[in-house]
C-alpha cells in the first residue's frame, strides 16, 4: 500500500523537472496513474470482502511512535476506491479542461500530491501519520483552490480554506495526542481496545471537542462551512474532486474512524447530531437561493456532509449502513454534477442559472449524465440515491421513539432541498429553448463528457443491482465503522411502508419547490443582508483584528530603534529580577564580615563617581573618553588594594590601549548632539538607576550567602605541587584552565582579523576604485 | 606628535619596555605577571614608539606585519598543548625540565603556552592599532 | 568596604544602562564599556575580597600559609578584561566605518540608509 501513497508523491516531484514533456506529448500518461491505483484497490475488494484486513508496517520514527503503518479495511477501501476511481475520471477530465494552460504541469503536480495525501489519510494506521497526511491535504488543496493565482478572490478563498482547515488541524493534533497519551499507543487498530478507557477518562469531553473541531473544519460543518462555497473559485475539476468525493469527506472519514474508538456516548452523539443536523438544513435552505451553479452544488455538498455527520451521530446500525451507502451515493452524483457544471462553464463561459437554458440541444450526452445524476440525487426509485435516501429515513425512524418525528422531519426537509438543488443543477440548464447566445456552444472533447457519464451510469447500475456494491464494499465499510458485524442487505424494493411514503413525499415536494421557487439575483441579495451575523463575517473580522493587533504590536515593539529595544529588554529584566528580589524578603547585611574601610578608598570612589557624572552629562566626546579611562584607572587602584596585582596590571595596560584607540578613531567625529528631550532623559535615568539598585541588591543578597571555596582551595593548594607555579592566577590561566585561555586568544585573533578586514573593506561605491 | 624629546626617549624606552615585558612574561608563573600583561606592555612600547616616530618606522623595526605574530603565537600555544601527546600523556599535561635555570626558574610547557599568549596579544593589539593608524 | 564596592558597581551599571539608551553610537559604546567594568567589579566583590594578600605563594613555601585572595574571580576578570578589549576595539572600528558611511553618530540614521550604500 505504501507504493500507492508514494506513487503520487514521486510523480508529483518528477513533474518539476519533466513538466515540459507532460505539457505536450506525454500528458496522456497522467490519468493512468489513478487508473492503475484504482485497479490495485479493486483487486483488493474480494480480500476485504472476506473479512480480512491488509496491514503493512514500516518503522519511520520509532522513538516517537511515528510509523508508516498502513491498514486497509472496509472503510479505508471505500475511500481508497473513491479517491482513485473518481480521481481517474477527474484526471482524464482535467487533461482536456486545462489543455494548453500555462501551468498545466503544476496543476497535475498539486493534484497528484493531493491524491497521495488523501490516500495516506485513509490508509494510515497511525494517528500521527494520519495527521501528517491530513495537513498535506490542507496544503495541497490550498494550492489547488488558489490555482488561478492572478485573481485576488481566488487567493483569498484559498487562504481562507487553508486557515480554517489548518486551524482545525491544530485542534485535531491536540486531540490525537491526548488520545495517544491516554491509550499509550498511536496505532489505530490497537486503539479499538481502549474504547472504555478513553470514554471514562476525565479528559474525554475535551478530546471529543478537539477532534470534532478538526473534522468539522475539514468537512465544512457549521459554523466553519463557509470556506467550501468560497473554495468554488478553484478550477472545476478541483471542485469536483476535492469538494465532492475526497477532501471534505476526510472529516467524515475521521469521525467514522473514531466512532468505534470514541463513539457510543451521549456527548458524541449529541454533538454530531446537533452540528450535522443544523448544517444540513441550513445549507439545504441556502442552496435554494444560489444562482451560481457551483454555489448550488457547494451548499448542497455542505448539506450532504451535514447528513453524514448527523447519521454518524445517530450511530445506530441503520445509521451506519446509511452512512456507508450515502458516501458512495453522494460522491457519484456530486462529482458528475460538478463535472457537468465544468463542461457548461467551459463551453458557455457562464454558470448563471438564470441565463442557462436548453443546452440539451447542443450537448446531449452531457445532459444524460446530468439527468441521471440529478435523479440519483433526488432519490428517484431505481437509482442508487433512492436506496441511500431510504436508508437515511430508516435510520431516523428507528432511533429513540421520542426523537423520531423531529429527526425524520429534519431529514425530509433537508432532502427536499437537495432534490431541488439537484434538479436545478442537473436539469435546469438543459431544459427549455436554447437562447441565441449559446448557439455556438458545442459538445466538448469526449474525455470531458465520458467520465461524468460513467459515474452517472454507475449511480443507476448500483441502484438496480444494489447487492453487488452492498455485499462487496459498503457492507465492510459499515462493519469497520460499527466496529462489528452489521447485517446489511441492500435492496431496491422494500415494499410499501413508511419509508417509501416519505421518499415519495420528499420527491413530490422537491419537484414542487423546483417549479415554485426560482432563484434570482434579488433574492440572493436579500439573503446576503444577513451576512453580517454569519460566521464568515465574524471570521473576516477576526482576521482584520489580528492584522490590526499585529501591526500595532510591530509598531510598538519592533519599531527598529535600537534604544527602544534596549529599553524594553532592560525594563523587562528589571521587572523579573525585582519581582524575584521582592519574593526573597528583606536584605540582610553581615556587618561583622566586612573588610574595614580606609580614607584613600573613599577618595578613589569619589573620583570614580565624579568621572561617571562627567561621562553621563558631558557634551564633549573627548571628555567622555578620558573620563572612561579615569574610571578604568580607579578600578585598577582598587585591584591593587585588594590583592589582585595581575588584574591591576592588565587593567592598566588595557585601559591605556583603549584610550589610545578611541583617540585614534574618534577625534574626527562630530560632537555629541543632544537628541533627547527632558522627559525621555528622566525616564531613562529612572530605569538606569533602578537597574543599578537591583543589581546592587542582588550582590548584597549574594554576599550574605556563605561562600564555598572548594575549587579555589584546590587551586591554591595544588598550584605548586601539581603545576610548579606560585602565582595561582597565572597557573589557572596557563595550566589548570589552559584550554580556555587558548580559545580566548583565538577570540582575540578573530577580533583582530575582524578589525583588519573592516578597515580594508571598501563599502561605499565611491571608495571602490 | 613628532617631538625630538619623545623620539629620543622612545629610542631608549622601546628596548627597556620590551625587556620589562619579557621579564613579566617569564616570571609570570611565580610572581604577578604573565603572557597577557607582558604582551600588553610590549604592545604599549611599540605604540609609544609609533607615536613618536610614525607607524611606518615602527613597522620597519618589527620587520613583519604584526598580523603574522598571531598565527605564530597560536601555533606556539597549540604545540605546547599537544607535545605531551608525543610522550603518551593526555594533552596539556605540564612537562618540565629537570634543572631550574637562574633568574627564570623552572622551564616547562606552561611557559611556552604563555609565550604563545604573549605573541598573540602583541599581534592582536598591534594589528588593530596599526591598521587604524595607517589607514588614516 | 564591600558596601562601597557595591555602590560603585551599582553606579557603573546605572551609568552604563543610561548611556546604552542614548541615540549616539559613541555613548552606546561607552555604556557597554561601563557595563563590562561593572560586571568585573561584580565578580570581584562576590568572591571574597581580601586586603594585602595576593594569591601568590611565598618564595620559601610550597603551599599557602595564611589567608589569600580568591584566585578564581581574578582569573575570570583577567580574561574578561582582555576579551572586552577585543570587543571594544572591534566596536570602535565598526563605529568608524559606520560614520564614514552614513556621516552621522545618530543611531536613527542607520534605519534609513541611502540606496547606494546598502
Amino acid at each position: 500500500m505504501l507504493f500507492t501513497v508514494l506513487t503520487g508523491l514521486i510523480t508529483s516531484s518528477l513533474l518539476v523537472p519533466f513538466g515540459k514533456l507532460i505539457k505536450t506529448k506525454w500528458s496522456i500518461v497522467l490519468p493512468f496513474i489513478p487508473v492503475i491505483l484504482f485497479l490495485f484497490y479493486l483487486w483488493h475488494v474480494p480480500v476485504i470482502a472476506n473479512g480480512t484486513n491488509v496491514i503493512q508496517h514500516l518503522t519511520w520514527v520509532p522513538s516517537l511512535g511515528v510509523n508508516f503503518d498502513f491498514r486497509l479495511d472496509g472503510l479505508s477501501l471505500l475511500f481508497a476506491l473513491l479517491i482513485t476511481g473518481i480521481g481517474a475520471g477527474i484526471f482524464f477530465y482535467a487533461r482536456s479542461y486545462l489543455k494548453g494552460h500555462i501551468y498545466f504541469d503544476r496543476f497535475f503536480a498539486y493534484l497528484l500530491l493531493f491524491m497521495s495525501a488523501m490516500l495516506g489519510v485513509v490508509l494510515s494506521d497511525n494517528i500521527l501519520t494520519l495527521f501528517v497526511f491530513w495537513e498535506l491535504t490542507s496544503i495541497s488543496s490550498f494550492f489547488l483552490i488558489g490555482f488561478n493565482n492572478d485573481s485576488k478572490a481566488s487567493r483569498n478563498s484559498a487562504l481562507m480554506a487553508l486557515s480554517i482547515t489548518g486551524m482545525g488541524g491544530f485542534f485535531l493534533l491536540a486531540g490525537l495526542i491526548l488520545v495517544g497519551n491516554i491509550a499509550g499507543t498511536f496505532v489505530i487498530s490497537e486503539l479499538f481496545a481502549y474504547h472504555d478507557q478513553l470514554v471514562s477518562h476525565p479528559l474525554y469531553p475535551l478530546i471529543v471537542g478537539l477532534i470534532c473541531i478538526g473534522a468539522f473544519t475539514k468537512s465544512a460543518q457549521f459554523p466553519f462551512h463557509f470556506w467550501l462555497p468560497g473554495a468554488m473559485k478553484a478550477p472545476t475539476p478541483v471542485s469536483a474532486y476535492l469538494h465532492s468525493a475526497t477532501m471534505v469527506k476526510a472529516g467524515i472519514y475521521l469521525l467514522a474512524r473514531f466512532t468505534p474508538i470514541l463513539g457510543d456516548t451521549e456527548l458524541w452523539k449529541i454533538t454530531l447530531m446537533v452540528v450535522g443536523g443544523f448544517t444540513m438544513i441550513f445549507a439545504a435552505v441556502h442552496s435554494l437561493f444560489r444562482t451560481d451553479l457551483k454555489g448550488i452544488l457547494a451548499y448542497s455538498t455542505v448539506s450532504a456532509l451535514g447528513i453524514l455527520t448527523f447519521l454518524l451521530g445517530i450511530g445506530t446500525t441503520d445509521a451506519i449502513i446509511a452512512v456507508s451507502v450515502f458516501i458512495l451515493v453522494h460522491a457519484l452524483y456530486k462529482a458528475t454534477l460538478f463535472m457537468v457544471t465544468g463542461i457548461i462553464d467551459h463551453e458557455t463561459h457562464t454558470r448563471d442559472i438564470t441565463k442557462l437554458k436548453g443546452l440539451r440541444k447542443v450537448m446531449m450526452p452531457v445532459f444524460i449524465a446530468a439527468l441521471l445524476a440529478a435523479l440519483s440525487s433526488a432519490g428517484v426509485p431505481s437509482t442508487f440515491g433512492f436506496i441511500g435516501k431510504d436508508l437515511i429515513y430508516e435510520a431516523t425512524l428507528n432511533f429513540r421513539e421520542s426523537w423520531t418525528i423531529w429527526l425524520t422531519a429534519l431529514a425530509v426537509l433537508t432532502n427536499i432541498g437537495l432534490v431541488t438543488a439537484g434538479f436545478r443543477a442537473g436539469i435546469k440548464p438543459f431544459s427549455g429553448k436554447l437562447p441565441e447566445m449559446f448557439q455556438e456552444a458545442s459538445l466538448p472533447n469526449h474525455s470531458m463528457w465520458i467520465p461524468p457519464l460513467i459515474l452517472a451510469v454507475l449511480g443507476i447500475l448500483f441502484g438496480l443491482f444494489p447487492g453487488v456494491v452492498g455485499n462487496y464494499v459498503t457492507h465492510q465499510t459499515a462493519d469497520a465503522i460499527a466496529g462489528g458485524e452489521t447485517d446489511m442487505h441492500l435492496q431496491l424494493w422494500h415494499g410499501f411502508n413508511t419509508v417509501l411514503t416519505l421518499s415519495g413525499a420528499t420527491l413530490a415536494a422537491g419537484i414542487a419547490l423546483y417549479f415554485a421557487n426560482n432563484p434570482t439575483e434579488e433574492k440572493l441579495l436579500a439573503l446576503e443582508r444577513f451576512n453580517i451575523i454569519s460566521s464568515q463575517h465574524l471570521f473576516r473580522q477576526l482576521g482584520k483584528g489580528i492584522r490590526r493587533a499585529s501591526s500595532w504590536y510591530t509598531n510598538k515593539i519592533h519599531n527598529g530603534y535600537l534604544r527602544s529595544y534596549h529599553f524594553k529588554i532592560i525594563l523587562f529584566a528589571e521587572l523579573l529580577l525585582g519581582y524575584k528580589l521582592w519574593l526573597g524578603g528583606p536584605i540582610q547585611i553581615d556587618y561583622a564580615n566586612l573588610t574595614p574601610l580606609s580614607w584613600y578608598e573613599f577618595g578613589i570612589v569619589a573620583i570614580l563617581m565624579g568621572a561617571l557624572y562627567i561621562i553621563v552629562t558631558t557634551k564633549s566626546r573627548l571628555t567622555a573618553v578620558v573620563s572612561t579611562s579615569v574610571i578604568g584607572y580607579c578600578l585598577c587602584l582598587m585591584f591593587v588594594f585588594y590583592s589582585a596585582p595581575d588584574l591591576a596590571m592588565t587593567q592598566f595596560t588595557i585601559d591605556t590601549l583603549t584610550t589610545v584607540l578611541f583617540v585614534l578613531v574618534l577625534y574626527k567625529l562630530p560632537p555629541f548632539i543632544n537628541f533627547m528631550n527632558r522627559g525621555v532623559v528622566i525616564r531613562d535615568a529612572v530605569v538606569a538607576l533602578g537597574f543599578g539598585i537591583i543589581i546592587s541588591m542582588i550582590v548584597l543578597r549574594v554576599l550574605y550567602e556563605p561562600v564555598t571555596t572548594d575549587i579555589s582551595d584546590f587551586y591554591g593548594e595544588n598550584a605548586y605541587i601539581l603545576a610548579k607555579g606560585k602565582n595561582v592566577v597565572n597557573v589557572i590561566l596557563v595550566d589548570f584552565r589552559g584550554l580556555d585561555t587558548m580559545f580566548e586568544t583565538v577570540v582575540l585573533a578573530v577580533a583582530a582579523l575582524g578589525v583588519y578586514s573592516l578597515i580594508k573593506l571598501r563599502l561605499k561605491s565611491s571608495e571602490k576604485e | 606628535m613628532k617631538s625630538i624629546i619623545l623620539q629620543t626617549a622612545t629610542r631608549y624606552l622601546l628596548p627597556i619596555l620590551l625587556l620589562f615585558s619579557f621579564f613579566l612574561l617569564l616570571r609570570g608563573h611565580y610572581y604577578p605577571g604573565g603572557g597577557f600583561v607582558g604582551g600588553l606592555v610590549a604592545s604599549i612600547a611599540f605604540v609609544l614608539h609609533s607615536f613618536a616616530n610614525g607607524t611606518e618606522s615602527t613597522m620597519k623595526i618589527l620587520g613583519y606585519k604584526p598580523l603574522s605574530l598571531i598565527p605564530i603565537g597560536l601555533a606556539t600555544s597549540t604545540v605546547s598543548v599537544t607535545v605531551p601527546l608525543l610522550f603518551g600523556l593526555p594533552p596539556m599535561t605540564g612537562l618540565w625540565f629537570e634543572e631550574p635555570i637562574p633568574v627564570i626558574g623552572m622551564i616547562g610547557s606552561a611557559l611556552f603556552f604563555d609565550i604563545g599568549v604573549y605573541l598573540v596579544v602583541i599581534g592582536v593589539v598591534l594589528t588593530i592599532l596599526f591598521t587604524i593608524a595607517l589607514n588614516d | 568596604m564591600e558596601l562601597l564596592l557595591v555602590l560603585v558597581l551599582g553606579l557603573l551599571y546605572a551609568a552604563g544602562i543610561y548611556l546604552v539608551l542614548r541615540r549616539s553610537m559613541v555613548r552606546l559604546l561607552l555604556g557597554i564599556m561601563l557595563l563590562s567594568n561593572g560586571a568585573n567589579v561584580l565578580i570581584f566583590v562576590i568572591g571574597n575580597i581580601t586586603k594585602g594578600s595576593p594569591p601568590v605563594i611565598g618564595s620559601m613555601e610550597k603551599v599557602f600559609q595564611e589567608v589569600y585572595a580568591d584566585p578564581i574571580p581574578q582569573a575570570l576578570i583577567l580574561t574578561a578584561i582582555v576579551i572586552s578589549f577585543g570587543l571594544t576595539s572591534f566596536a570602535i572600528v565598526l563605529l568608524k566605518r559606520v560614520y564614514a558611511l552614513v556621516d552621522s553618530d545618530d543611531l536613527d540614521d542607520l534605519n534609513t540608509p541611502e540606496e547606494e550604500d546598502i
